[in-house]
Protein backbone atom coordinates (compact mmCIF):
# COMPACT_ATOMS: atom_id res chain seq x y z
CA UNK A 1 0.00 0.00 0.00
CA UNK A 2 2.61 2.55 1.00
CA UNK A 3 4.81 1.50 -2.18
CA UNK A 4 1.95 2.08 -4.36
CA UNK A 5 1.64 5.26 -2.65
CA UNK A 6 5.12 6.27 -3.14
CA UNK A 7 5.57 5.54 -6.60
CA UNK A 8 2.81 7.52 -7.35
CA UNK A 9 4.07 10.79 -5.60
CA UNK A 10 7.18 10.17 -6.94
CA UNK A 11 5.63 11.01 -10.36
CA UNK A 12 3.01 12.93 -10.41
CA UNK A 13 2.63 15.48 -7.59
CA UNK A 14 -0.08 17.72 -9.09
CA UNK A 15 -2.89 16.75 -11.33
CA UNK A 16 -5.87 19.17 -12.42
CA UNK A 17 -8.77 17.76 -14.06
CA UNK A 18 -11.84 20.06 -15.32
CA UNK A 19 -11.46 23.10 -13.06
CA UNK A 20 -13.75 25.68 -13.01
CA UNK A 21 -13.09 28.40 -10.10
CA UNK A 22 -15.90 31.38 -9.55
CA UNK A 23 -15.44 34.41 -7.51
CA UNK A 24 -18.78 35.31 -6.49
CA UNK A 25 -21.48 35.12 -9.88
CA UNK A 26 -17.94 35.56 -12.00
CA UNK A 27 -16.76 32.06 -13.63
CA UNK A 28 -13.25 32.56 -13.58
CA UNK A 29 -11.71 29.28 -14.71
CA UNK A 30 -13.28 27.25 -17.86
CA UNK A 31 -12.07 23.71 -17.32
CA UNK A 32 -8.05 24.13 -16.25
CA UNK A 33 -6.15 20.71 -17.02
CA UNK A 34 -2.57 19.86 -16.44
CA UNK A 35 0.08 17.93 -14.32
CA UNK A 36 3.12 18.61 -12.87
CA UNK A 37 5.47 15.62 -11.90
CA UNK A 38 8.07 15.53 -8.95
CA UNK A 39 10.82 17.79 -8.80
CA UNK A 40 9.52 19.74 -11.95
CA UNK A 41 9.17 23.53 -12.11
CA UNK A 42 6.30 24.70 -14.34
CA UNK A 43 5.34 28.01 -15.15
CA UNK A 44 1.51 29.44 -16.03
CA UNK A 45 2.25 32.05 -18.25
CA UNK A 46 -0.36 34.45 -19.59
CA UNK A 47 -1.86 38.07 -19.51
CA UNK A 48 -3.31 39.74 -16.45
CA UNK A 49 -6.76 38.82 -16.30
CA UNK A 50 -6.00 35.04 -17.64
CA UNK A 51 -6.53 33.13 -14.59
CA UNK A 52 -3.33 32.12 -13.58
CA UNK A 53 -3.09 33.58 -10.05
CA UNK A 54 -6.67 32.46 -9.69
CA UNK A 55 -5.28 28.68 -10.39
CA UNK A 56 -3.01 28.73 -7.49
CA UNK A 57 -5.20 30.13 -5.41
CA UNK A 58 -8.11 27.63 -6.38
CA UNK A 59 -5.46 24.83 -5.96
CA UNK A 60 -5.13 26.31 -2.51
CA UNK A 61 -9.30 26.33 -2.41
CA UNK A 62 -8.91 30.33 -1.75
CA UNK A 63 -12.01 31.31 -4.49
CA UNK A 64 -15.49 31.49 -3.87
CA UNK A 65 -16.32 27.65 -5.37
CA UNK A 66 -14.57 25.10 -7.57
CA UNK A 67 -15.50 21.99 -9.40
CA UNK A 68 -13.64 19.14 -11.25
CA UNK A 69 -10.92 17.71 -9.91
CA UNK A 70 -7.38 18.57 -8.02
CA UNK A 71 -5.13 15.56 -7.19
CA UNK A 72 -2.40 16.50 -4.96
CA UNK A 73 0.05 13.64 -3.83
CA UNK A 74 -2.71 10.88 -4.55
CA UNK A 75 -5.25 12.72 -2.75
CA UNK A 76 -8.20 14.39 -4.11
CA UNK A 77 -8.58 17.81 -2.69
CA UNK A 78 -11.90 19.23 -4.29
CA UNK A 79 -13.46 19.13 -0.96
CA UNK A 80 -11.43 19.41 1.35
CA UNK A 81 -10.66 23.06 3.00
CA UNK A 82 -7.77 25.22 3.15
CA UNK A 83 -6.24 23.90 6.21
CA UNK A 84 -6.14 20.12 4.83
CA UNK A 85 -5.12 21.21 1.52
CA UNK A 86 -1.57 22.62 2.83
CA UNK A 87 -0.62 19.70 4.70
CA UNK A 88 -0.36 17.63 1.81
CA UNK A 89 2.98 19.44 1.31
CA UNK A 90 1.98 22.51 -0.15
CA UNK A 91 3.19 25.94 -0.06
CA UNK A 92 1.84 29.22 -1.22
CA UNK A 93 3.49 32.63 -2.01
CA UNK A 94 0.50 34.79 -2.75
CA UNK A 95 1.09 37.48 -5.16
CA UNK A 96 1.01 40.34 -2.25
CA UNK A 97 3.71 38.55 -0.91
CA UNK A 98 1.44 38.18 2.66
CA UNK A 99 3.91 39.52 5.15
CA UNK A 100 2.13 40.61 8.27
CA UNK A 101 2.56 43.51 9.57
CA UNK A 102 1.51 43.05 13.21
CA UNK A 103 4.43 40.58 12.86
CA UNK A 104 8.03 40.77 13.16
CA UNK A 105 10.43 39.24 10.74
CA UNK A 106 11.14 35.91 12.64
CA UNK A 107 7.36 35.93 14.01
CA UNK A 108 6.24 35.89 10.18
CA UNK A 109 9.43 32.91 9.27
CA UNK A 110 7.76 30.65 12.26
CA UNK A 111 3.77 31.42 11.90
CA UNK A 112 3.22 28.50 9.19
CA UNK A 113 2.62 25.31 10.82
CA UNK A 114 5.20 22.55 9.43
CA UNK A 115 3.52 20.72 6.76
CA UNK A 116 5.96 18.02 6.32
CA UNK A 117 8.97 16.91 8.91
CA UNK A 118 12.06 17.21 6.60
CA UNK A 119 11.86 21.68 6.43
CA UNK A 120 14.71 23.89 6.04
CA UNK A 121 15.76 24.56 9.35
CA UNK A 122 15.94 28.31 10.53
CA UNK A 123 19.93 28.55 9.79
CA UNK A 124 19.73 27.00 6.88
CA UNK A 125 17.19 29.19 6.09
CA UNK A 126 19.28 32.33 7.46
CA UNK A 127 22.28 31.01 5.70
CA UNK A 128 19.93 31.53 2.35
CA UNK A 129 18.80 34.64 3.04
CA UNK A 130 21.34 36.45 5.34
CA UNK A 131 19.53 39.69 5.54
CA UNK A 132 16.90 38.05 7.23
CA UNK A 133 18.76 37.03 10.08
CA UNK A 134 19.87 40.80 10.31
CA UNK A 135 16.57 41.86 10.37
CA UNK A 136 15.01 39.16 12.14
CA UNK A 137 13.53 41.76 15.21
CA UNK A 138 12.04 44.01 12.42
CA UNK A 139 8.11 44.32 11.71
CA UNK A 140 7.92 42.32 8.66
CA UNK A 141 6.35 45.18 6.10
CA UNK A 142 9.79 47.69 6.88
CA UNK A 143 11.34 45.18 4.88
CA UNK A 144 12.33 46.31 1.71
CA UNK A 145 10.12 44.52 -1.42
CA UNK A 146 12.95 41.98 -1.92
CA UNK A 147 13.70 41.23 2.25
CA UNK A 148 10.00 40.63 2.15
CA UNK A 149 9.89 38.11 -0.78
CA UNK A 150 12.62 36.82 0.40
CA UNK A 151 10.36 36.31 3.77
CA UNK A 152 7.93 34.87 1.83
CA UNK A 153 9.73 31.96 0.14
CA UNK A 154 11.82 31.25 3.42
CA UNK A 155 8.64 30.83 5.30
CA UNK A 156 7.28 28.37 3.21
CA UNK A 157 10.78 26.61 2.76
CA UNK A 158 10.81 26.25 6.69
CA UNK A 159 7.60 24.36 6.68
CA UNK A 160 9.12 21.11 4.79
CA UNK A 161 6.55 22.04 1.93
CA UNK A 162 7.98 20.35 -1.24
CA UNK A 163 5.18 21.51 -3.41
CA UNK A 164 5.75 24.98 -4.15
CA UNK A 165 3.30 27.71 -5.69
CA UNK A 166 4.74 30.60 -6.35
CA UNK A 167 2.66 33.70 -7.80
CA UNK A 168 4.84 36.68 -9.46
CA UNK A 169 7.64 36.24 -7.17
CA UNK A 170 9.88 38.65 -9.22
CA UNK A 171 7.58 41.49 -9.86
CA UNK A 172 8.51 44.97 -9.02
CA UNK A 173 11.90 43.83 -7.75
CA UNK A 174 15.69 44.97 -8.54
CA UNK A 175 17.48 42.65 -11.14
CA UNK A 176 19.82 41.80 -8.69
CA UNK A 177 17.12 40.60 -6.60
CA UNK A 178 15.46 38.86 -9.07
CA UNK A 179 18.95 36.90 -10.09
CA UNK A 180 18.51 35.53 -6.69
CA UNK A 181 15.60 34.29 -6.55
CA UNK A 182 16.64 32.16 -9.85
CA UNK A 183 19.09 30.80 -7.90
CA UNK A 184 17.13 29.94 -4.95
CA UNK A 185 14.67 28.34 -7.21
CA UNK A 186 17.04 26.48 -9.19
CA UNK A 187 18.74 24.81 -5.82
CA UNK A 188 15.37 24.19 -4.49
CA UNK A 189 14.17 22.04 -7.79
CA UNK A 190 17.96 20.44 -7.57
CA UNK A 191 16.44 19.43 -3.90
CA UNK A 192 13.46 17.74 -5.44
CA UNK A 193 11.08 19.99 -4.74
CA UNK A 194 8.35 20.34 -7.00
CA UNK A 195 7.57 24.44 -8.33
CA UNK A 196 4.36 26.04 -10.56
CA UNK A 197 5.21 29.08 -10.51
CA UNK A 198 2.92 32.23 -12.03
CA UNK A 199 5.03 34.58 -13.77
CA UNK A 200 5.16 37.70 -15.94
CA UNK A 201 9.03 38.04 -16.37
CA UNK A 202 9.34 35.53 -19.17
CA UNK A 203 13.38 36.17 -19.14
CA UNK A 204 13.37 35.29 -15.50
CA UNK A 205 11.50 31.86 -16.14
CA UNK A 206 12.49 29.84 -19.23
CA UNK A 207 15.54 29.34 -18.05
CA UNK A 208 14.97 27.48 -14.98
CA UNK A 209 11.78 26.00 -16.19
CA UNK A 210 11.04 22.27 -17.57
CA UNK A 211 7.97 23.50 -18.78
CA UNK A 212 5.53 26.30 -19.43
CA UNK A 213 1.60 26.40 -20.18
CA UNK A 214 -0.32 29.37 -21.59
CA UNK A 215 -3.59 30.41 -20.23
CA UNK A 216 -5.84 32.77 -21.93
CA UNK A 217 -9.33 33.86 -20.83
CA UNK A 218 -9.70 31.06 -17.51
CA UNK A 219 -8.04 28.19 -20.10
CA UNK A 220 -5.01 26.21 -20.98
CA UNK A 221 -4.33 27.92 -24.55
CA UNK A 222 -0.89 26.01 -25.24
CA UNK A 223 1.72 23.56 -23.37
CA UNK A 224 5.57 24.38 -23.87
CA UNK A 225 8.69 22.37 -23.30
CA UNK A 226 11.72 23.81 -22.32
CA UNK A 227 13.22 22.54 -25.30
CA UNK A 228 10.65 23.94 -27.85
CA UNK A 229 11.39 27.65 -27.13
CA UNK A 230 13.21 28.71 -29.83
CA UNK A 231 10.60 27.12 -32.15
CA UNK A 232 7.55 28.68 -30.43
CA UNK A 233 8.73 31.94 -29.68
CA UNK A 234 6.33 33.34 -32.09
CA UNK A 235 3.52 31.63 -30.94
CA UNK A 236 4.67 32.93 -27.12
CA UNK A 237 4.67 36.61 -28.32
CA UNK A 238 1.39 36.42 -29.76
CA UNK A 239 -0.45 34.90 -26.59
CA UNK A 240 1.79 37.13 -23.91
CA UNK A 241 1.41 40.17 -26.23
CA UNK A 242 5.60 40.88 -25.67
CA UNK B 1 -3.33 58.58 66.83
CA UNK B 2 -5.34 61.89 67.42
CA UNK B 3 -2.47 63.50 65.88
CA UNK B 4 -2.37 61.87 62.68
CA UNK B 5 -6.37 62.47 62.62
CA UNK B 6 -5.41 65.92 62.41
CA UNK B 7 -3.29 66.30 60.51
CA UNK B 8 -5.36 63.73 57.99
CA UNK B 9 -7.97 66.61 58.51
CA UNK B 10 -5.40 69.89 57.74
CA UNK B 11 -3.82 67.85 54.78
CA UNK B 12 -7.77 66.63 53.64
CA UNK B 13 -8.44 69.93 52.44
CA UNK B 14 -5.66 71.08 49.67
CA UNK B 15 -6.49 74.52 47.56
CA UNK B 16 -10.14 73.68 48.42
CA UNK B 17 -10.25 70.79 46.92
CA UNK B 18 -11.47 67.98 49.23
CA UNK B 19 -8.89 64.94 49.25
CA UNK B 20 -11.20 62.40 50.52
CA UNK B 21 -14.16 62.89 48.23
CA UNK B 22 -11.03 63.32 45.17
CA UNK B 23 -9.70 59.84 46.02
CA UNK B 24 -12.66 58.16 46.20
CA UNK B 25 -14.05 59.41 43.02
CA UNK B 26 -10.76 58.07 41.47
CA UNK B 27 -11.31 55.04 43.38
CA UNK B 28 -14.70 54.56 42.01
CA UNK B 29 -13.02 55.68 38.43
CA UNK B 30 -10.46 52.89 38.73
CA UNK B 31 -12.85 50.17 39.56
CA UNK B 32 -15.43 51.24 36.80
CA UNK B 33 -12.47 51.67 34.26
CA UNK B 34 -11.32 47.61 35.57
CA UNK B 35 -14.65 46.68 34.26
CA UNK B 36 -14.33 48.87 30.95
CA UNK B 37 -10.98 47.61 30.44
CA UNK B 38 -11.76 43.92 30.80
CA UNK B 39 -15.23 44.34 28.59
CA UNK B 40 -13.67 46.72 25.68
CA UNK B 41 -10.89 44.09 25.74
CA UNK B 42 -12.84 41.56 24.99
CA UNK B 43 -14.71 43.23 22.50
CA UNK B 44 -11.42 44.10 21.18
CA UNK B 45 -10.50 40.61 20.75
CA UNK B 46 -13.52 39.41 19.05
CA UNK B 47 -13.46 42.28 16.58
CA UNK B 48 -9.95 41.45 15.51
CA UNK B 49 -10.88 38.30 14.21
CA UNK B 50 -14.22 38.14 13.63
CA UNK B 51 -14.97 41.48 12.83
CA UNK B 52 -17.78 41.93 13.83
CA UNK B 53 -19.20 44.51 16.83
CA UNK B 54 -20.19 42.08 19.69
CA UNK B 55 -23.50 42.94 20.74
CA UNK B 56 -23.97 40.69 23.54
CA UNK B 57 -20.98 41.42 24.88
CA UNK B 58 -22.84 43.30 27.87
CA UNK B 59 -25.69 40.74 28.22
CA UNK B 60 -22.56 37.48 28.53
CA UNK B 61 -20.87 40.11 31.50
CA UNK B 62 -25.06 39.95 32.94
CA UNK B 63 -25.23 36.05 32.32
CA UNK B 64 -21.58 35.89 34.61
CA UNK B 65 -22.67 37.52 37.48
CA UNK B 66 -26.21 35.20 37.36
CA UNK B 67 -24.00 32.54 36.72
CA UNK B 68 -22.11 33.17 39.51
CA UNK B 69 -25.55 33.90 41.99
CA UNK B 70 -27.21 31.17 40.81
CA UNK B 71 -23.89 28.75 41.27
CA UNK B 72 -24.28 30.44 45.11
CA UNK B 73 -27.47 30.48 45.74
CA UNK B 74 -28.29 26.59 44.06
CA UNK B 75 -25.24 24.94 44.15
CA UNK B 76 -23.14 26.30 46.98
CA UNK B 77 -20.59 27.19 44.66
CA UNK B 78 -18.52 29.85 46.61
CA UNK B 79 -17.14 33.07 44.42
CA UNK B 80 -13.57 31.89 44.05
CA UNK B 81 -15.11 28.42 42.21
CA UNK B 82 -17.45 30.87 40.22
CA UNK B 83 -14.26 33.12 39.60
CA UNK B 84 -12.82 29.87 37.94
CA UNK B 85 -16.31 28.16 36.26
CA UNK B 86 -18.43 30.69 35.17
CA UNK B 87 -15.66 32.84 32.28
CA UNK B 88 -15.61 28.98 31.04
CA UNK B 89 -19.37 28.51 31.37
CA UNK B 90 -19.90 31.76 29.86
CA UNK B 91 -16.97 30.73 26.94
CA UNK B 92 -18.44 27.41 26.00
CA UNK B 93 -22.51 29.64 25.83
CA UNK B 94 -20.21 31.79 23.77
CA UNK B 95 -19.01 28.99 21.64
CA UNK B 96 -22.02 27.62 21.12
CA UNK B 97 -23.26 30.91 19.79
CA UNK B 98 -20.56 31.37 17.53
CA UNK B 99 -20.48 28.08 16.23
CA UNK B 100 -24.09 27.52 15.33
CA UNK B 101 -25.53 31.48 14.85
CA UNK B 102 -22.81 33.73 14.14
CA UNK B 103 -20.68 31.20 12.04
CA UNK B 104 -23.97 30.51 9.31
CA UNK B 105 -24.20 34.04 8.44
CA UNK B 106 -20.46 35.21 8.99
CA UNK B 107 -20.36 35.65 5.12
CA UNK B 108 -22.71 38.02 4.96
CA UNK B 109 -22.70 41.15 5.31
CA UNK B 110 -21.69 42.47 9.70
CA UNK B 111 -24.71 44.58 10.25
CA UNK B 112 -26.08 40.42 10.23
CA UNK B 113 -24.16 39.51 13.13
CA UNK B 114 -24.16 42.75 14.21
CA UNK B 115 -28.21 42.57 14.83
CA UNK B 116 -27.98 38.74 15.67
CA UNK B 117 -25.89 39.36 18.59
CA UNK B 118 -27.85 42.29 19.68
CA UNK B 119 -30.84 40.43 19.13
CA UNK B 120 -29.20 37.48 21.61
CA UNK B 121 -28.61 40.13 24.20
CA UNK B 122 -32.59 41.34 24.19
CA UNK B 123 -32.90 37.69 24.60
CA UNK B 124 -31.12 36.84 27.68
CA UNK B 125 -31.79 40.25 29.29
CA UNK B 126 -35.49 39.37 29.09
CA UNK B 127 -35.10 35.95 30.26
CA UNK B 128 -33.83 36.87 33.01
CA UNK B 129 -36.03 39.82 33.81
CA UNK B 130 -38.56 37.18 33.64
CA UNK B 131 -37.10 34.98 36.15
CA UNK B 132 -35.47 37.03 38.40
CA UNK B 133 -37.42 40.38 38.16
CA UNK B 134 -35.28 43.33 37.38
CA UNK B 135 -34.88 44.99 41.11
CA UNK B 136 -31.28 43.45 41.07
CA UNK B 137 -30.15 40.36 43.60
CA UNK B 138 -27.43 40.81 46.34
CA UNK B 139 -24.61 38.72 46.18
CA UNK B 140 -21.78 38.65 49.64
CA UNK B 141 -18.58 39.49 49.03
CA UNK B 142 -16.05 36.64 49.87
CA UNK B 143 -15.66 35.90 53.88
CA UNK B 144 -11.63 36.44 52.68
CA UNK B 145 -12.23 39.99 50.84
CA UNK B 146 -13.89 41.85 53.49
CA UNK B 147 -13.17 45.03 55.24
CA UNK B 148 -10.45 47.20 54.33
CA UNK B 149 -7.19 49.25 54.73
CA UNK B 150 -6.99 52.79 55.62
CA UNK B 151 -5.22 54.74 53.49
CA UNK B 152 -4.11 58.95 54.29
CA UNK B 153 -6.68 59.95 52.33
CA UNK B 154 -9.06 57.64 51.88
CA UNK B 155 -10.21 54.42 53.46
CA UNK B 156 -10.16 51.12 50.92
CA UNK B 157 -11.97 48.27 51.40
CA UNK B 158 -10.22 45.09 50.32
CA UNK B 159 -12.68 43.69 47.62
CA UNK B 160 -12.29 47.13 45.57
CA UNK B 161 -8.21 46.71 45.66
CA UNK B 162 -9.02 43.16 44.63
CA UNK B 163 -11.17 43.73 41.55
CA UNK B 164 -8.74 46.31 40.26
CA UNK B 165 -5.74 44.03 40.88
CA UNK B 166 -7.53 41.07 39.45
CA UNK B 167 -8.97 42.39 36.19
CA UNK B 168 -5.30 44.33 35.42
CA UNK B 169 -3.50 41.21 36.02
CA UNK B 170 -5.87 39.53 33.34
CA UNK B 171 -5.75 42.66 31.09
CA UNK B 172 -1.85 42.27 31.37
CA UNK B 173 -1.42 38.31 30.99
CA UNK B 174 -4.21 38.55 28.28
CA UNK B 175 -1.94 41.32 26.33
CA UNK B 176 0.77 39.20 26.98
CA UNK B 177 -0.64 36.15 25.47
CA UNK B 178 -1.59 38.04 22.39
CA UNK B 179 1.41 40.32 21.92
CA UNK B 180 4.02 37.77 22.81
CA UNK B 181 3.60 34.33 22.22
CA UNK B 182 2.76 31.79 19.49
CA UNK B 183 -0.78 31.79 19.79
CA UNK B 184 -1.19 35.45 19.91
CA UNK B 185 0.88 35.74 16.31
CA UNK B 186 -1.87 33.43 15.12
CA UNK B 187 -4.68 35.53 16.47
CA UNK B 188 -2.81 38.89 15.20
CA UNK B 189 -1.83 36.97 11.68
CA UNK B 190 -5.60 35.74 11.41
CA UNK B 191 -6.62 39.36 12.85
CA UNK B 192 -5.08 40.80 8.81
CA UNK B 193 -5.29 37.71 7.08
CA UNK B 194 -7.32 34.61 7.85
CA UNK B 195 -7.28 33.80 4.48
CA UNK B 196 -3.82 33.35 3.87
CA UNK B 197 -3.52 31.79 7.57
CA UNK B 198 -5.92 29.21 6.21
CA UNK B 199 -3.46 28.67 2.83
CA UNK B 200 -0.47 27.61 5.50
CA UNK B 201 -2.15 25.23 7.14
CA UNK B 202 -3.98 26.61 10.53
CA UNK B 203 -7.38 25.88 11.43
CA UNK B 204 -8.49 29.63 11.17
CA UNK B 205 -12.47 28.43 11.76
CA UNK B 206 -11.22 26.54 15.24
CA UNK B 207 -9.47 29.75 16.05
CA UNK B 208 -12.22 32.10 15.24
CA UNK B 209 -14.78 29.96 17.70
CA UNK B 210 -12.32 29.82 20.54
CA UNK B 211 -11.51 33.86 20.38
CA UNK B 212 -14.77 34.26 20.75
CA UNK B 213 -15.62 32.15 23.39
CA UNK B 214 -12.51 33.71 25.19
CA UNK B 215 -13.45 37.14 24.23
CA UNK B 216 -17.01 36.56 26.13
CA UNK B 217 -14.93 34.29 28.92
CA UNK B 218 -13.65 37.42 29.75
CA UNK B 219 -16.52 39.36 29.77
CA UNK B 220 -18.66 36.58 32.42
CA UNK B 221 -15.31 36.89 34.50
CA UNK B 222 -15.96 40.83 34.45
CA UNK B 223 -19.32 39.83 35.76
CA UNK B 224 -18.39 37.42 38.49
CA UNK B 225 -16.18 40.06 39.64
CA UNK B 226 -18.99 43.05 39.34
CA UNK B 227 -21.42 40.65 41.37
CA UNK B 228 -20.49 41.79 45.01
CA UNK B 229 -20.16 45.69 44.07
CA UNK B 230 -22.77 46.07 41.54
CA UNK B 231 -26.10 43.97 41.97
CA UNK B 232 -27.06 41.11 40.25
CA UNK B 233 -29.65 42.64 37.86
CA UNK B 234 -30.51 41.73 34.20
CA UNK B 235 -29.93 45.98 33.09
CA UNK B 236 -26.40 45.71 34.39
CA UNK B 237 -24.95 44.56 30.94
CA UNK B 238 -27.00 47.03 28.46
CA UNK B 239 -25.86 50.03 30.67
CA UNK B 240 -22.21 49.54 30.66
CA UNK B 241 -22.20 48.41 27.30
CA UNK B 242 -22.92 51.92 25.69
CA UNK B 243 -19.90 53.11 27.45
CA UNK B 244 -18.18 50.21 26.41
CA UNK B 245 -18.32 50.63 23.08
CA UNK B 246 -17.63 54.71 23.32
CA UNK B 247 -14.13 52.89 24.74
CA UNK B 248 -13.41 50.88 21.91
CA UNK B 249 -13.86 53.15 19.70
CA UNK B 250 -11.66 56.14 21.47
CA UNK B 251 -9.12 53.21 21.69
CA UNK B 252 -9.23 52.84 18.35
CA UNK B 253 -10.91 49.36 17.14
CA UNK B 254 -9.14 46.10 17.57
CA UNK B 255 -6.57 47.37 19.49
CA UNK B 256 -5.82 45.49 22.40
CA UNK B 257 -3.66 47.69 24.23
CA UNK B 258 -5.52 50.87 23.68
CA UNK B 259 -8.75 48.70 24.62
CA UNK B 260 -7.08 48.19 27.97
CA UNK B 261 -5.49 51.42 28.63
CA UNK B 262 -8.56 53.68 27.14
CA UNK B 263 -11.19 51.53 29.41
CA UNK B 264 -8.90 52.43 33.35
CA UNK B 265 -7.91 56.43 31.78
CA UNK B 266 -11.83 56.65 30.99
CA UNK B 267 -12.84 55.56 34.38
CA UNK B 268 -10.50 57.84 35.85
CA UNK B 269 -11.58 60.84 34.08
CA UNK B 270 -15.55 59.69 34.54
CA UNK B 271 -14.10 59.65 38.19
CA UNK B 272 -12.90 63.12 38.18
CA UNK B 273 -15.43 64.67 35.98
CA UNK B 274 -17.91 63.40 38.81
CA UNK B 275 -15.83 65.45 41.75
CA UNK B 276 -14.92 68.50 39.71
CA UNK B 277 -18.44 68.54 37.71
CA UNK B 278 -21.06 65.82 38.67
CA UNK B 279 -23.63 67.05 36.34
CA UNK B 280 -20.82 65.79 33.32
CA UNK B 281 -19.93 62.29 34.47
CA UNK B 282 -22.29 60.46 32.44
CA UNK B 283 -21.37 62.13 29.28
CA UNK B 284 -17.77 62.93 29.64
CA UNK B 285 -17.05 59.83 27.82
CA UNK B 286 -19.05 60.30 25.01
CA UNK B 287 -17.99 64.08 24.82
CA UNK B 288 -13.73 62.55 24.68
CA UNK B 289 -15.33 60.19 21.81
CA UNK B 290 -16.55 62.85 19.73
CA UNK B 291 -13.17 64.39 19.99
CA UNK B 292 -11.02 61.74 19.11
CA UNK B 293 -13.19 60.57 16.15
CA UNK B 294 -12.92 64.63 15.34
CA UNK B 295 -8.82 64.45 15.21
CA UNK B 296 -8.19 60.88 15.05
CA UNK B 297 -11.10 59.13 13.28
CA UNK B 298 -9.43 55.72 13.70
CA UNK B 299 -9.10 56.19 17.73
CA UNK B 300 -6.24 56.81 19.64
CA UNK B 301 -4.28 53.89 19.39
CA UNK B 302 -6.16 52.48 16.19
CA UNK B 303 -4.33 51.85 13.09
CA UNK B 304 -5.22 54.66 10.22
CA UNK B 305 -7.13 52.27 7.33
Amino acid sequence: MNSIMNTQSTREKIRISDLHAFYGESHILHGIDLSIKQGELVTLLGRNGSGRSTTLRAIMNMVGKRTGSININGHETIDMSSHRIAHLGIGFCPEERGIFSSLNVEENLMLPPNVRSDGMSVEEIYEMFPNLAERRKSQGTRLSGGEQQMLAMARILRTGANILLLDEITEGLAPVIVQKLAEVLTKLKHRGLTILLVEQNFRFAAPIADRHYVMEHGHIAEEVHAHELAAKTELLNTYLGV
Amino acid sequence: MLHGYALGAVMATFLGINLFGLFGQLLVGLINGSFYALLALGLAIIFGLLKIINFSQGALYMLGAFTAWMALEYLQINYWWALFLVPLTVGAFGILLERFLIRPIANEDHLYSLLLTFGVALILQGLFTDWFGSSGLPYAIPEELKGGTKLPFMYLPNYRAWIIIFSLTVCAATWFMIEKTKLGAYLRAGTENPQLMQAFGINVPLIVTLTYGFGVGLAGLAGVLAAPVYSVSPEMGSNILIVVFAIVVIGGMGSIGGAILTGLAMGIIEGLTKYFYPEASNTVIFLVMVLVLLVKPSGMFGKEA
